[in-house]
């Protein structure tokens, strides 16, 4: 038994070291990306209209003076990464510069740039393939989980770069959360598992009572509380399609996460679950920045406050073509191109 | 709506519209291939069935001399009438526990290792091994295991003797751990050593399934789980071991039932007793598969139909394990099911 033990005991060392071995981001691409600066100077600063960071927030900023000021205040005071996870989740600002994309040698990003303002909800629309989701991917991390991936540029939560060796990976996709298309809860875990699994997964420690109050905060912010409060011992997977993908964000929200990325979290729900989910997005971007991929025109026009048309042409990598407020990407782009899009001409 | 009653008058077979079925597919050829391949399910069940009741038939006689006693006496004296299983079925079963506590955590392991860890060309590479360390046939795993292994393990058995002994099992009674003139032949040959030989044979086996369950884990919900920030650890923790749970289970499962079968291996390990022996480090043990190897050759008629039926009981053994191992293999496949 001695010797089984010992063995035991080396093999879940092996596995803890192991997961514990942060590789140094292989694939993330500022070192590749370094290493091939040629691709980023070799053309001049690309010709469209709202790409410079600067320009968008001045947008907003002219539409809407808090965002402004919750800026100003973010950027002032630069927040580390775990300082709020455990406080109330104080607003960030989210903003990609120059975002360029591999995957291998094919190129779908080309120096995007783009900035999502805090507290409210920020849709990116574009047709199938233009990069929105690996834009998206990019701003938590997600991106270089895919093997030959890699990227060049900056993501700045609230001004600090989350891709700057001070920041932990896990904490900068903690600090920034995920809701995918596909609903994925654990279905090996009950319902309040499930909202609770992140805090067990960034091993956050808290106490019976404060594991209660969060699970019904969060599923009551995720609008889900009063469907499923008689039964948060049964299994996520058992919920409906809608019901799951708010248990998947109530699930993000246990975190705390400043900013709240959803790609195209309804595609895959009926009408009624998908209008339920656009209901939460508007009751959250009040308290957490919400960037959202959709397919769906009216939905865009719906949720969010800004919005940026993203478009790959013809073999070229995607390029954001226009970004601004959602009530003039609609009604009077300045691109042609938008206009077609958002009237449905192509895409 | 129109409600349809149907009177007995007008049943299916008068009536104006029967009951349709759809016609098969394709011709002749068609049936034919489906023919021989219903008759090959047909054999796989006829012989499975023939084995059983061949054995049955053959140990009948032993049987009914022995009657209920053949499951409690050690010795093994057909001739004597004085016979039974006890012994080779205990030590069956602790030669395959050894077997499993090696060969599991291996196992899992490196499933786990090859499906979330290891480098794309490893991995294939990996996979390969695995796979070839399964083709390595149990004669040449028996040949490491008495010439290099069997030595060799000599401190280590000594080590957990006088270290663990208190723990059931694992002492030896009347053994001098530190006298160094004992006699060192006393650890090997044991239930240990043909465990640790038995457990190379079925890792690979256990590896395969458990790979596959691991792999099975859907890409969705491990990028939930990164998304909240999990480290690599986490993420298999909280997703592909749920996941892999029914694999790992089935794969054990299947692992054990060939363990209890491995013969070759353990015949050339073991020196034969036949009184039970429940210290797994002291030599002497014995399995059903062995004796059966080892008595056969010079058996008398009586002694063979002794022999048929203590393989009666070695099949009924391991087709046990095996069914409890499709059995849990197959809920957790549906339970993933209507869990994605």
């Amino acid at each position: 038994m001695g010797f089984l033990v010992i063995q035991s005991l080396a093999f879940c060392l092996l596995l803890f070291t192991s997961a514990r071995q942060r590789r140094p981001v292989k694939s993330v691409g500022r070192h590749r990306a370094a290493g091939r600066p040629s691709r980023d100077v070799e053309r001049p600063q690309p010709q469209a209209v709202d790409q410079e960071p600067v320009s968008a927030p001045s947008n907003v900023e002219l539409r809407n003076p808090d965002v402004m000021t919750s800026t100003g205040v973010n950027a002032i005071m630069p927040t580390t990464q775990l300082q709020a996870i455990r406080g109330p989740a104080d607003l960030a600002t989210i903003e990609a510069k120059s975002i360029s994309a591999w995957f291998d040698e094919r190129k779908v990003l080309d120096r995007v740039s783009l900035f999502m303002p805090a507290g409210s909800v920020t849709a990116l629309i574009g047709p199938s393939g233009c990069g929105k989701s690996t834009f998206l991917r990019i701003l938590n991390r997600m991106h270089e989980l895919i093997p030959n991936a890699t990227l060049a540029g900056e993501v700045l939560l609230s001004g600090s770069d989350i891709y700057d060796p001070s920041w932990k990976l896990t904490e900068a996709r903690k600090a920034i959360g995920m809701v995918f298309q596909k609903p994925n809860p654990f279905p090996a875990m009950s319902i309040c598992d499930n909202v609770t699994a992140g805090l067990k997964l960034t091993g956050i420690k808290a106490s019976r009572e404060e594991k209660d109050d969060l699970i019904e905060e969060c599923l009551t912010k995720a609008g889900l509380w009063n469907e499923v409060r008689d039964r948060l011992r049964q299994p996520g997977g058992a919920l409906s399609g809608g019901q799951q993908q708010r248990l998947c964000i109530a699930r993000s929200l246990a975190v705390r996460p400043k900013v709240l990325l959803m790609d195209e979290p309804c595609s895959a729900l009926d009408p009624t679950s998908t209008r339920r989910i656009e209901q939460t997005i508007a009751e959250l971007a009040s308290e957490v920045t919400i960037v959202i991929v959709t397919h769906n025109m009216q939905q865009a026009a719906r949720v969010s406050q800004q919005s940026a048309f993203f478009l790959a042409e013809q073999g070229t990598p995607g390029v954001i073509v226009e970004a601004g407020p959602t009530s003039k990407i609609f009604g009077s782009p300045d691109d042609p191109r938008t206009s077609d899009y958002v009237n449905g001409r192509f895409g | 709506m129109t409600t349809i009653v149907r009177t007995p008058a007008a049943g299916p077979e008068n009536s104006a519209d029967p009951a349709r079925r759809g016609e098969p597919v394709g011709g002749g050829a068609d049936r034919m291939f489906g023919l021989s391949l219903t008759s090959s399910g047909i054999v796989v069940l006829t012989i499975m069935g023939t084995v059983g009741l061949f054995l049955t038939l053959r140990g009948a006689g032993a049987l009914k001399v022995a009657g209920l006693e053949f499951l409690t006496t050690q010795a093994w004296e057909p001739d004597a009438h004085n016979f039974g299983i006890a012994t080779v079925l205990t030590g069956t079963v602790m030669i395959a526990t050894v077997a499993i506590v090696f060969a599991v955590p291996l196992a899992t392991g490196v499933a786990l290792y090859i499906s979330e860890y290891a480098p794309p060309s490893l991995r294939r590479l990996l996979i390969n091994m695995v796979d070839l360390m399964a083709a390595i046939p149990g004669v040449v795993y028996g040949l490491w295991g008495f010439y290099l292994l069997n030595p060799s393990i000599i401190p280590l058995a000594r080590w957990i003797a006088s270290n663990f002994g208190w723990i059931p099992f694992l002492g030896i009674a009347d053994s001098h751990p530190n006298d160094p003139f004992e006699p060192l032949t006393i650890y090997e040959s044991s239930t240990f050593v043909a465990g640790i030989v038995v457990s190379l044979v079925i890792m690979p086996t256990i590896c395969s399934v458990m790979r596959e369950s691991f792999a099975r884990a859907p890409i969705g919900e491990r990028e939930g789980a990164y998304a909240l920030g999990a480290t690599r650890l986490g993420m298999i923790r909280s997703v592909v071991m749920p996941f892999g749970r029914g694999g790992m289970i089935g794969g054990t499962m299947l692992g054990l039932g060939r363990a209890m079968g491995e013969t070759i291996s353990v015949v050339m390990i073991i020196t034969p007793v036949y009184r039970f022996q429940p210290e797994i480090l002291r030599s002497g043990t014995n399995s059903v598969a062995a004796l059966i190897a080892l008595r056969f050759d010079a058996a008398s008629p009586f002694e063979l139909s002794a022999l048929m039926a203590a393989g009666l009981a070695l099949f009924a053994l391991t087709l046990a394990v095996n069914f409890a191992a499709s059995a849990i293999i197959v809920r957790t496949r549906s339970g993933e099911l209507s869990g994605a």
